[in-house]
């Protein structure tokens, strides 16, 4: 993240590779060592950037979800998608259409602010439903659970003061939940392959 | 009963069935080495690793068998490499066991070591790395278990020097638990009617099946597909043998060196019926020009496979085996009379073959012998069920074209990864499948200088492979692009015929050695050869530098650009 750039940037200037592109793929494997280095591998393989990737252990403690954002068109996603599979520790791979599903990403920043910034800070915080949770002689640091373009907007309205360090954990997701009653309308959503 | 990790492995190995382990020790594998000598394992020791791996898929290749291969950490596993990514490229059901330093000395630079399972990952089904020795029977029931199942490959169990010494209670487990493994074998009955009808509709239809058919013994549901619809066949390289080539509806192999009618029917046909075949590019040519009239049907046990480079219309998961029988059993519902409706169809394929007949010019008097004339006289004098096994190049295109392959599982060759040197620890490991069958290696001159010293294992071992060399003193197929497409610029691609001296290396190496260089000697020498059943034999066929591999379709052309070759010019 560039910290030289004070300037104020328009809000929803969302940065990073386009939506048409955007695939998020949510991927349960065995926990076992060494299954983060098979699946990354497969991406590396075929020269396609990993945006983001988020690996935590599910409710079943043998069971670990990825959640990987790529930037990539949907025919070689196929192909990866298929590749992933041929894993013997992966499980079960979804592709999770955004539209369709609740993702959320945490980000912390560090800022450094004057004592005349800080109560704009405090503000701009509040307004997005931030949270202060450090505070230092001359820095604060903030942090926000949200849906990842509210991150980015919040990094970008960030910028008007010295960030000194950002860390955002890359998204996790999962597939929207139904409002209707089962089988009228559950096969658009998170497409299993 | 207690049991240290090495015996506990070597328990394991017996368990699976395992009757042979190509390897060669060293310090890391040391301990496996003491409980293999009370063992009924047979280990046959190789010169170099890499041979041990060859061997191994040899031995897979011919038997249909897992492959089982031995050898220590660091230099070892590396040298292996090759032959994992070989048996991965062309789906050999292998398992290699590798040493590993110490647990407590993993990272941290030692002695010997290399990161096997990192270096191994993507040239291996799937690898693991034991690092308690209860584990041990646990991995190799599933590393067995993976290698052999849904698309066959190669794996690899990566075993600490102290998890071999550390003692266990024994145990056999009754099953595997892959929560993520579980290949489909049955098609989807409704693809498969799909498929049935789109045949029954095809006028110009091909067969184009590839390895996949001998990996899954389908040859006689092949057979019963091809002789109740008319429809002919073509055999990839991975394929060959697993549809007779002296079957009326066989048409031999499409692709870069592939017969005219082979190639060009497939450029033709409105519909390809696709099995355990993946669209190689060395099948395909250029991918836009490639059957452009052709529905496709897509059978692969390998989901992966479908879509990859050609979009099926008819995709099907499923092992080939069940697959055929049931698009068999569907076709039989109908009453339409496909081979009558094929009639013109298979009239102008003949017309082809008669027209452009896969053709070589061999002078009896004075002339260089034509390496294509000893590939003919190898086949016409030698068992229809022998073996024959070749290295990558000119002399691997010759056998896959003139060698008359009668039977699944007789054509070891290295498809995929194209591994100069397969040819000699391979057909050693086919000869150990095999020993009452022939088995002949055809080589390179080039390849035979990579691996040649598994001679000295196969004389050790008594493993009577037979090997002709035709010598023609270049490394040939490169000198053949190098005159076609480099304006016969020739770059480092000189051998010469006499160095090394191929009957003196035979002999040094415990092996009879024979020289032929006249047309008319080659039938007597290969009669010779053939008679010789105690040690192994080595012919050195000098035979003509300047003869070319045709058909060719050049590389990035389209295959409707096949260049036939000089016997054939003037008809095209």
């Amino acid at each position: 993240m560039s910290s030289t750039n004070h300037g104020l940037v328009p809000i929803g200037s969302i940065r990073g590779v386009p939506r048409a592109r955007h695939h998020v793929l949510s991927v349960l494997v065995e926990n076992k060592a060494g299954v983060l280095a098979r699946v990354a591998q497969l991406f590396s393989r075929r020269a396609y950037n990993i945006f983001s990737l988020a690996v935590a252990p599910t409710e079943d403690e043998r069971f670990s979800r990825i959640t990987i954002v790529v930037d990539v068109d949907s025919s070689p996603l196929e192909q990866i998608t298929k590749q992933l599979h041929k894993l013997i520790n992966v499980i079960k791979i979804s592709e999770i259409d955004p539209v369709e599903a609740v993702e959320y990403e945490l980000l912390l920043a560090s800022v450094e602010v004057t004592t005349e910034q800080r109560s704009n800070l405090v503000e701009l915080a509040t307004i997005f439903g931030a949270k202060i949770v450090d505070v230092g002689f001359d820095r604060l640091t903030v942090m926000l659970a949200d849906p990842p373009d509210k991150l980015d907007d919040f990094e970008d309205l960030l910028r008007q003061f010295k960030i000194v360090e950002v860390q955002r954990t890359g998204r996790v997701a999962l597939a929207k939940l139904d409002r209707v009653p089962p089988n009228r309308a559950r096969s658009q959503r998170g497409k299993a392959s | 009963m207690r049991l240290t990790g090495a015996q506990a492995l070597i328990k394991s190995l017996e368990m699976q069935g395992v009757e042979v382990i190509f390897g060669l020790p060293g310090g890391a594998i040391l301990p496996v080495y003491d409980p293999l000598l009370d063992s009924s394992i047979r280990h046959i020791l190789v010169r170099h690793e890499q041979g041990a791996g060859h061997a191994a898929e040899g031995y897979a290749h011919v038997t249909g068998r897992p492959g089982v291969a031995m050898v220590t950490s660091g230099p070892a596993a590396t040298n292996v490499v090759t032959a994992l990514a070989d048996a991965y490229m062309d789906s050999i059901p292998l398992v290699m066991i590798t040493g590993q330093v110490a647990t407590s000395s993993i990272g941290t630079d030692a002695f010997q070591e290399a990161d096997t399972t990192g270096i191994t990952m993507s040239v291996t089904k799937h690898n693991w790395l034991i690092t308690t020795a209860a584990d041990i029977p646990r991995v190799i029931r599933e590393a067995f278990h993976v290698a052999t199942t849904g698309r066959p490959g190669p794996v690899l169990v990566d075993l600490p020097k102290d998890v071999s010494n550390q003692m266990m209670d024994w145990y056999w487990p009754d099953s595997v638990d892959l929560p993520g493994y579980k290949p489909t074998i049955k098609g989807h009955p409704k693809m498969i009617s799909s498929a049935a009808k789109m045949i029954l509709e095809a006028r110009r239809p091909i067969i184009y099946a590839g390895g996949g058919i001998i990996r899954s013994g389908a040859s006689k549901q092949l057979l019963e597909l091809a002789e109740l619809t008319g429809i002919p066949v073509v055999t990839t390289l991975m394929g060959r043998g697993c549809f007779p080539d002296r079957h009326p509806l066989c048409l031999g192999m499409p692709g870069m060196h592939g017969n005219y009618t082979a190639v060009t029917s497939m450029q033709k046909a409105d519909l390809l019926i696709t099995l355990g075949a993946r669209f190689d590019d060395r099948v395909t040519g250029k991918v836009d020009g490639f059957a452009p009239y052709a529905k496709v049907i897509h059978v692969d046990i390998d989901p992966a496979e479908l879509g990859k480079i050609r979009n099926p219309d008819v995709p099907i998961v499923g092992d080939l085996k069940q697959v055929i029988a049931e698009m068999v059993k569907e076709l039989k519902k109908s009453k339409v009379e496909l081979p009558d409706l094929l009639r013109p169809w298979l009239a102008q394929l003949r017309q082809w073959q008669e027209q452009f007949p896969l053709k070589y010019d061999q002078e009896f008097e004075g002339g260089p012998i034509k390496p294509q004339y000893v590939v003919e006289r190898l086949r016409e004098l030698t068992p229809l069920d022998a073996i024959v096994v070749s290295g990558v190049g000119q002399h691997q295109m010759w056998a896959s074209q003139f060698w008359k392959f009668d039977h699944p599982n007789t054509w070891v060759n290295s498809g995929g990864l194209g591994t100069m040197g397969f040819a000699i620890p391979a057909a050693i490991g086919a000869k150990v499948g095999h020993p009452d069958k022939v088995v002949w290696a055809i080589d390179g001159d080039g390849c035979f200088q990579m691996t040649a010293q598994e001679l000295v294992t196969a004389t050790a071992e008594r493993i009577p492979i037979k090997v002709a060399i035709l010598n023609n003193a270049y490394l040939g197929m490169v000198r053949q692009w190098q005159e076609m497409f480099y304006s016969e610029r020739y770059s480092e691609v000189y051998l010469s015929p006499d160095l090394p001296d191929y009957v003196k290396w035979a002999e040094a190496m415990g092996c009879v050695g024979m020289r032929v260089d006249d047309p008319g000697q080659v039938d007597v020498a290969i009669e010779k050869a053939n008679q010789i059943v105690d040690r192994p034999v080595v012919i050195d066929f000098r035979t003509d530098t300047w003869e070319k591999v045709f058909p060719m379709v050049p590389s990035g052309a389209s295959n409707d650009e096949i260049v036939v070759g000089p016997q054939n010019e003037g008809e095209q």
